[in-house]
């Protein structure tokens, strides 16, 4: 047992986290930021942040991560961090040559007090910044938040960028949040499948599921140009998906820019996907073509042909708050019952909103915010579960508790197919269930008795 | 990059001067002295400089101070409880994440290295000091978890904001009463590298474990192992060698380490440094204080590990010990001579660059070496000057700013504890017959003439490097891999062994050759192009039968 020392008591912590469902704002950051094409991310405090950032990142996608950092030393934690940033831009300009540079901040740089925008504009002034080049950064203390409001921070910034525009472009802007490149990849094949002009950022597709030709590309294809993110101030409205990773950069074109939002759930599974291909098709003005009400009915298929599998099954979920609520719907949708549900991103709506969809669901659901998987793990050992769904992590209490065990959110560091396969949109759905089948019948092969055992399933 | 473009001629000052060409003037000077070429100068020995701080926005393989004390050196502590103190991230990224194995995994012993735990710091912590919220920490863990000892890490902000976690440590260690606390200033802006936090990390345990336990050790043939991880399992090879030649390893720092275990270190007879970098200055401690010699061995590629038993064998100067050694050598090697057999036309004449670690980069060099291939570049990530040209330049040191900063303990002969293994008269015979004690003559003498050693090598020089010299394989770690890969050369992590290993002693030799085999001559980097590719030109249409 590798978790043995979890009691299955459960007492009160208040200061000691154990565990954590969530990590720190900059990685999200620099996730957000490599959805930009050509553009180099920048942490900006010690050199071991990035380090942590790029390691973690690259073992998620199996992809090279190319990111800077300013490599604070104890003077510039003393002095502030001005000289190393400026620094930083000129030899990341001169060195890697990148169209665009995005800074976030670290706890350290935060507690100091290190003022970007007065940083960048000093480095304007000292012609650090080429002719045609961007700079931008986001605020990312550590310890506000999470990776997910990180996340949510560098986007925002990239929708300041946006300039305001009395002549419309007919485009929709979409905000896919904290997706796989396989996921964004999904997102614009429905988007051209629907017929609607759309300006989506950021986008990790064509950046982190890369393909292998002997050739090395810092800065590869993929990527939302800055001349793209700069016009969706023109756009007729942007689809925001995700509270907690899209909102705050859709409110801010709309206040800026006079762009109206609509703040939806995440597009994972059939009621959430349903949702956003009628909201896309409405703004577009289109019409949803014969081949996605034919992807929407194969999901409905499976979810009818493998019902009785899926039916009061009892889940464990564990992950950032857009997924979780999108999951839980989903779930809920096929029968399934999700009773524990964990995230380690704060937010009291989560919780409300975890209540609300489960209400009908006959069982009585644990769900927290801020919380961590030591956690979660006590609450399975008070009451057990029939599949967990998680990142990597999980994976210690799936062995110990010989669950069943999906692997879905972030990171995911020991097993392969995130980066090029989706789970949002139907074709999403038909991957998440044909998953969570393969675990729960391999499961039922295994346990069943020898007199049981069947060939058709 | 086909391998039939492969160019067999370079100039290492060519090579040089290609690196800093697109360099600023100002990093292009300072990185031309931490690239040097090894040649022999008139009089002189090429000097290198290194563990000076990284240039903000080149693109560094290093971590921080942090990684090193709470990563590297205290990560393998099975029974210690290590709390990190600061906000969420920095113990997320250390958790499970470097591959360290233990067998604490039974009933007896502890193990909470599957756990991450951290006081989470939010906001108002900062603001209002956070040293409340660590001493509940400290309880809530020793509450549920009821460990031996609790360590207690900093991150920058606790450093900033000025928690005074080392009062906490001693004010919670009394009040628990039966579980040691201690605490790590590590905050991850100090020093230039994680070498820093392997310091402060060794400082403290030196400080307050070792010489702590309450039992006494009364085996036969006492040995420390300093400075080897287990990653991959090395140092679970490593003992099973030792077992089996009748040496007891007493502690291990800090692979597959218990407490009870670094407590007890002071009761060996012979202290073994395996990486220099990371730990010479324990070895130096523990003779100081307790009376321990130390010598350098490494049990990277097979011929080494024989050595390094030898040289044992020879320190404790038992004929029954020394036949023992040199049955199991006589065991082992034959395996390990048919698994090299096997390999060898198919490694011979390939080409390496390492870089890695403060020692790797210089111990894998033996086992390429038994497969017949040359390393031709190589460099340390956190090395310091000695670990490449040897320890006769620690005199010559200049302490900067960035080291000043590192606490350095000074101690003296413990008044009870203290006893020497070995009369000065037998320290001499000894020496007169060959073995050397603190001794280490850096990465720099084992190279080639004109090949090129790199300190802190960054993504840019990688790249180039590669271009310009085209390896056939390439070690580094995590980050490095796959831009590398990219290229169409492989590349094997030597921080993490990608998921492999053991490398270490005669079996891991083994797998090392196989996996060095699997590596060059995959048939994937033969998939580059598409036929369509490879012939663009379409000269002929198909004629369909």
């Amino acid at each position: 047992m590798l978790l043995r020392h979890t009691p299955k008591e459960i007492t009160e912590r208040k200061a000691l986290m154990i565990n954590p469902a969530k990590t720190c704002q900059p990685i999200g950051a620099m996730y957000a930021a490599l959805g930009i094409r050509g553009c180099l991310p920048h942490s900006h405090g010690s050199q071991g942040c990035c380090a942590y950032h790029r390691s973690t990142l690259t073992r998620h996608y199996k992809e090279p991560i190319s990111a800077a950092t300013s490599s604070f030393t104890e003077g510039a934690s003393v002095f502030g961090g001005q000289a190393n940033l400026l620094q930083a831009i000129d030899n990341i300009f001169t060195v890697y040559e990148p169209e665009v540079i995005a800074v976030h901040t670290t706890c350290l740089s935060e507690t100091i007090g290190d003022d970007l925008p007065q940083i960048f504009d000093k480095a304007r002034k000292e012609n650090k910044v080429p002719e045609g080049k961007t700079v931008l950064g986001a605020p990312t203390p550590s310890y506000v938040g999470s990776h997910v409001t990180g996340f949510s921070n560098m986007v925002k910034a990239m929708a300041a960028l946006a300039e305001p525009s009395s002549k419309k472009n007919g485009k929709i802007n979409i905000i896919p949040g904290w997706v796989e490149p396989s996921d964004m990849e999904e997102i614009k094949k429905l988007s051209a499948m629907i017929g609607a002009h759309i300006n989506m950022f950021p986008d990790t597709s064509g950046v982190l599921n890369g393909p292998l030709t002997g050739e090395y590309k810092m800065f590869p294809d993929g990527g939302a140009s800055i001349d793209a993110i700069k016009d969706s101030g023109s756009s007729i409205g942007t689809l925001a998906l995700g509270e907690w990773c899209s909102a705050d950069a859709a409110r801010l074109l709309d206040t800026k820019c006079k762009v109206p939002c609509s703040i939806l759930d995440m597009p994972f599974g059939l009621k959430a996907t349903d949702r956003f291909i009628d909201a896309l098709r409405k703004v577009a003005g289109t019409s949803v073509p014969d081949e996605i009400a034919t992807e929407r009915g194969q999901l409905v298929d499976m979810i009818s042909d493998m019902h009785q599998y899926f039916y009061g099954k009892k889940v464990a979920l564990v992950g950032d708050p857009d997924q979780l609520i999108a999951m839980t719907e989903f779930l809920v949708s096929i029968d399934m019952c999700p009773i524990h549900i964990i995230t380690g991103t704060p937010g009291k709506k989560f919780e409300a909103r975890i209540k609300e969809i489960t209400k009908d669901m006959g069982h009585k659901v644990n769900v927290k915010a801020k919380g961590d998987m030591f956690l979660l793990h006590q609450w399975i050992k008070n009451e057990p579960v029939d599949l967990i769904i998680g990142n990597s992590y999980c994976k210690y209490i799936a062995r110990d508790e010989d669950l069943p065990y999906v692997r879905w959110g972030f990171p995911i560091l020991d097993r392969q197919g995130h980066q090029y396969f989706p789970t949002v949109g139907y074709k999403g759905g038909l991957r998440l269930l044909e998953k969570i089948l393969g675990v729960l019948l391999d499961r039922k092969d295994r346990d069943d008795p020898e007199e049981k055992f069947e060939l058709v399933l | 990059m086909g391998k039939a473009q492969k160019l067999v001629q370079w100039d290492p000052h060519n090579i040089k001067e290609k690196l800093l060409e697109k360099y600023p003037p100002k990093v292009a000077r300072k990185r031309a002295k931490q690239i040097m070429i090894n040649e022999a100068l008139e009089n002189t020995t090429p000097e290198i400089v290194a563990n000076v701080r990284t240039i903000p926005g080149i693109i560094t393989m290093r971590g921080c101070t942090y990684a090193g004390c709470k990563g590297v050196i205290m990560g393998p502590t099975s029974d210690i409880v290590n709390l990190v103190h600061g906000p969420i991230g920095c113990s997320f990224y250390a958790w499970l994440t470097r591959r360290n194995q233990t067998d604490g995994i039974n009933e007896t012993n502890a193990n909470y290295m599957p756990y991450c735990m951290s006081t989470d710091m939010q906001d108002s912590d900062i603001i209002f000091g956070g040293e409340k919220k660590l001493a509940a920490a400290i309880q809530e863990a020793y509450d549920l978890f009821h460990p031996k000892a609790i360590a207690i890490f900093a991150t920058c902000p606790v450093g900033l904001i000025g928690d005074d976690i080392h009062t906490v440590a001693k004010n919670m260690k009394e009040q628990l009463g039966d579980c040691n606390v201690f605490a790590f200033s590590c905050e991850g802006y100090k020093g230039v590298s994680q070498s820093a936090g392997h310091h402060i990390a060794n400082n403290q345990v030196f400080t307050h474990v070792v010489g702590k336990s309450e039992t006494e050790k009364t085996q036969k043939f006492k040995i420390n192992l300093l400075g080897e991880y287990n990653i991959g399992g090395d140092g679970f090879e490593i003992d099973r060698i030792f077992q089996k030649c009748g040496i007891t390893n007493i502690s291990t720092f800090s692979g597959n380490s218990t407490y009870d275990k670094l407590a007890s270190a002071n009761q060996a007879d012979l202290s073994c440094v395996m990486c220099h970098r990371s730990i010479n200055y324990v070895a130096d401690m523990l003779e100081t204080k307790y009376g321990i010699p130390w010598i350098k061995v490494n049990f990277i590629g097979a011929e080494a590990t024989a050595k390094s038993l030898r040289k044992i064998a020879q320190y404790f100067g038992d004929q029954e010990l020394t036949d023992k050694v040199e049955s199991v050598i006589a065991e082992e090697m034959p395996t390990v001579e048919s698994a090299l057999k096997e390999v060898f036309p198919r490694t011979k004449g390939k080409t390496a660059m390492i870089f890695v670690g403060g020692s790797r980069a210089h111990h894998y060099q033996e086992l390429f070496n038994e497969m017949g291939m040359k390393t031709i570049s190589a460099g340390y990530e956190f090395g310091h000057r000695d670990d490449y040209e040897g320890r006769q330049v620690i005199p010559t040191l200049k302490v900067d700013a960035d080291s000043r900063n590192i606490e350095e303990i000074h101690v003296e002969a413990d008044p009870e504890l203290y006893k020497p293994r070995k009369t000065p008269e037998e320290l001499a015979a000894l020496k007169e017959a060959g073995l050397e004690f603190k001794t280490y003559a850096g990465l720099n003498p084992d190279m080639d003439s004109n090949t090129l050693i790199v300190d802190d090598l960054n993504q840019y020089e990688a790249e180039k490097l590669v271009e310009l010299m085209k390896p056939d394989l390439f070690c580094a770690g995590i980050k490095e891999k796959y831009s590398i890969q990219k290229l169409g050369v492989p590349m094997k992590q030597l921080h993490s062994y990608d998921s492999g290993g053991p490398y270490a002693g005669f079996k891991g030799a083994i797998n090392f050759y196989q996996e060095i085999d699997r590596l060059v001559n995959s048939k994937v980097w033969s998939y580059m192009k598409a036929p369509w590719q490879e012939n663009p030109e379409l000269s002929a249409t198909y004629v369909w039968e």
